[in-house]
């Protein structure tokens, strides 16, 4: 099997026309340009925050923009997105605010999001486990007889290892459930590289169990919105899931608590430098006439008004009350819970009485 | 009034609840065609159709994992896990995921999913196929955890747990399924015990018996046979091992001052150690005797022709209860 990495434009910011995944004007360029930067000044601002200790933890994107951007604005507003725990591109195309993400790795909560509000369910930290339910959700888009949703899955190169994510894989195949496998492989898991967690190229993968696979260059906006894109219509048209490997580089830590100068060469950085998939997108804008450098600089403007707003929400970011972590365990009655919270409400309160 | 076995009284449950909720769906392996190994979901799939009654994969992380895509899409799955031994693949999805959702979403995710789970020994058959891992879920946080012990419970209490909508792991006693019992299939479902409520079976004045599952009918006729020796044994099915009834249960124990918990489980960290060292709380100053456990021993589940040995049967149940009255 030969491997072919979908291309629309080249890491010199070349248009290449491919003729499976033809791409006209409809396609807003500048917006993704932005939508790039944007987050990328977000993830850059929540690095800082957590070195300041302001943050528990950040697991970084950087890098990663142009898979998350791509994919992520070729959905519909009705496809529902399952992401795993770097998608913070995802959720910025879906509408999520940031402060939402920041709260997580702030640990004033867990990521307490509505799922439903922006199509974007809950960051799943197990590896893997989000792909069954996507698959489940798509199953139930079936049933529902909705034939313009789908579903789409995020998930990383080290996930392809969990049974999960197999599991998932034969049950999208069987039951020819309307969903988008969106591996970024982006050459780690930590700090295992990704040929510890397969021989075969991953996108290969889908073969076996029946449904087809494509690579795409990851630090191409255009190719992975053009791939999703026609992934999505598939899924749509009742032709069952696909897999989609976003081959991509982490140029950042796997979080902030990793120091990837152990397991990999700073040469292997550099060369994936020359394929940044922000300035590709630049210098084609450019270089085409449809952008001049004061759009540039009012995007790097917006996204530091943006990244100071940012600061300034987390830094206001309350503190959960005590009594709120008995909060939603349960939808009905738990009499054990409820003593537990009267106990240590009462244990509270002495300590409230000495002040007195 | 219905006579029927508790698989049938199941299966009329699940019948009910799919009636009467059209977003409620049974997945599993072998429940639609086959009916189940043991005939719960017996004509379900014929009159229901193969988008409600799915005959899934071969794998319980996938049946568990999709479930939660399906409730979070709106439906109300209740998935079948062949046999107890066979859930662990699927322990990821239920503890890390399943139990968690409404927790860390701050209440915007409601998973609506029942797993229903034979459980317990005594059928004669091969390893994986015996077990009571029921207090690996009731130490899960986010989860509800139930057994029936008859038929007419287990025909009211399913049809409550796929109306809950917290998730539930339903035990099955599958040495029972084939136990007959009056059923009243035309009583209200709002006038059944809630799933919370532990139930008398048995009154009784000078020892508190606590069990449930397969171990009630054991422990009804220790008690009946208790009689004969001047002992009056107050025999609680506890069906809800979390949360547990614990008003039910020292309300009985503060009366009889004794307290016996049986269980095929292991008794090392079992739900008896749990339900102990709550009553020895509880009712410190009821108490004539420590309370004392009868149930399976720490090994893992031994060979078919030894099992005899380790469940708990009417024999041992007596001498524990006796035992309460030597200190």
């Amino acid at each position: 099997m030969t491997t072919e990495t979908i291309q629309l434009l080249s890491p010199e910011g070349e248009r290449v026309d491919h003729p499976q995944y033809p791409l006209g004007d409809e396609v807003d360029i500048k917006g993704m340009y932005r939508d790039m930067v944007l987050v990328r000044r977000i993830d850059t601002e929540a690095v800082a925050l957590q070195r300041q200790g302001e943050l528990g933890l950040w697991a970084p994107l950087l890098g990663q923009e142009a898979a998350q951007i791509g994919s992520a604005r070729a959905l519909s507003a009705k496809d529902m997105a399952f992401p795993s725990y770097r998608e913070h591109g995802v959720a910025w195309c879906r509408g999520l605010d940031p402060i939402r993400v920041i709260e997580l790795f702030r640990g004033v909560n867990q990521g307490a999001w509505d799922p439903e509000e922006h199509k974007f369910h809950l960051y799943t930290i197990v590896i893997g486990d989000q792909t069954l339910h996507a698959t489940g959700y798509a199953m139930g888009i079936q049933r529902d007889g909705a034939e313009d949703e789908a579903a789409i899955v995020y998930f990383g190169d080290g996930a392809t290892s969990q049974g999960d994510v197999s599991e998932a894989f034969a049950w999208a195949s069987v039951f020819n459930a309307p969903v988008v496998f969106f591996c970024q492989n982006n050459q780690f898991a930590i700090s295992a590289p990704s040929e510890r967690q397969s021989r075969s190229p991953i996108y290969q993968r889908s073969s076996g169990f029946g449904f087809p696979g494509v690579r795409v260059d990851g630090n191409d906006v255009l190719a992975c919105y053009a791939v999703t894109r026609q992934a999505l219509r598939a899924a749509h048209e009742g032709q069952g899931p696909t897999l989609i490997e976003a081959f991509t580089y982490r140029m950042g830590a796997h979080t902030t608590t990793d120091d990837p100068t152990r397991y990999r060469l700073a040469s292997e950085l550099e060369a994936w430098r020359l394929r940044d998939p922000i300035e590709r997108v630049r210098s084609y804008l450019a270089r085409t006439g449809q952008a001049d450098s004061t759009f540039f600089a009012q995007v790097q403007a917006e996204a530091d008004e943006l990244a100071a707003k940012l600061r300034a929400a987390t830094l206001a970011l309350p503190d959960p009350l005590p009594l709120e972590l008995f909060d939603h365990v349960y939808a009905g009655e738990n009499a054990i819970l409820d003593a537990e919270r009267a106990q240590y409400a009462a244990y509270l309160e002495t300590f409230e009485e000495a002040a007195r | 009034m219905t006579r029927l076995t508790l698989s049938r009284a199941l299966n009329e449950g699940l019948r009910r609840s799919l009636e009467s909720d059209p977003k409620v769906m049974i997945m599993g392996e072998d429940v639609g065609k086959l009916g189940g190994v043991f005939r719960v979901t017996d004509g379900l799939q014929k009159d229901f159709g193969e988008h409600r009654v799915v005959d899934t994969p071969l794998a319980e992380s996938g049946i568990v994992g999709t479930a939660i895509g399906l409730a979070l899409r709106g439906y109300r799955p209740v998935c079948e896990i062949q046999f107890d031994g066979f859930v662990f693949p699927a322990t990821d999805q239920i503890v890390s995921q399943l139990a968690k959702m409404r927790y860390r979403s701050r209440g915007h995710v409601a998973l609506p999913i029942v797993i229903r789970i034979p459980f317990g020994g005594g059928i004669g058959a091969v390893e994986h196929h015996s077990e009571s891992p029921e207090v690996y879920f009731a130490h899960t946080a986010g989860l509800r955890v139930v057994a029936c012990a008859d038929a007419a419970d287990a025909f009211t209490m399913i049809q409550l747990a796929i109306a809950s909508d917290d998730p539930v792991i339903f035990f099955e006693p599958k040495r029972r399924y084939w136990d007959r019992g009056e059923v009243d299939t035309a009583a209200p479902l709002t006038d059944s015990l809630p799933l919370t409520s532990a139930r008398t079976v048995l009154p009784g004045d000078d020892v508190t018996l606590l069990c449930y599952g397969p171990l009630v009918r054991t422990c009804a006729e220790a008690a009946i046979a208790a009689r004969e020796d001047g002992r009056s044994v107050e025999v609680i099915d506890l069906r809800s091992l979390s949360p547990l009834d614990m008003a039910t249960i020292t309300a009985s124990v503060a009366r009889t001052g004794r307290c016996v918990v049986a269980h095929e489980a292991p008794v090392y960290a079992g739900l008896g150690a749990e339900i102990a060292a709550r009553v020895t709380e509880q009712c410190f100053y009821h108490l004539e005797a420590p309370v004392l456990r009868v149930g399976g021993f720490a090994t893992p589940y031994p060979a078919a022709k030894a099992e005899d040995h380790y469940l708990p049967d009417l024999d041992r149940i007596l001498d524990a209860v006796d035992r309460t009255f030597g200190f």
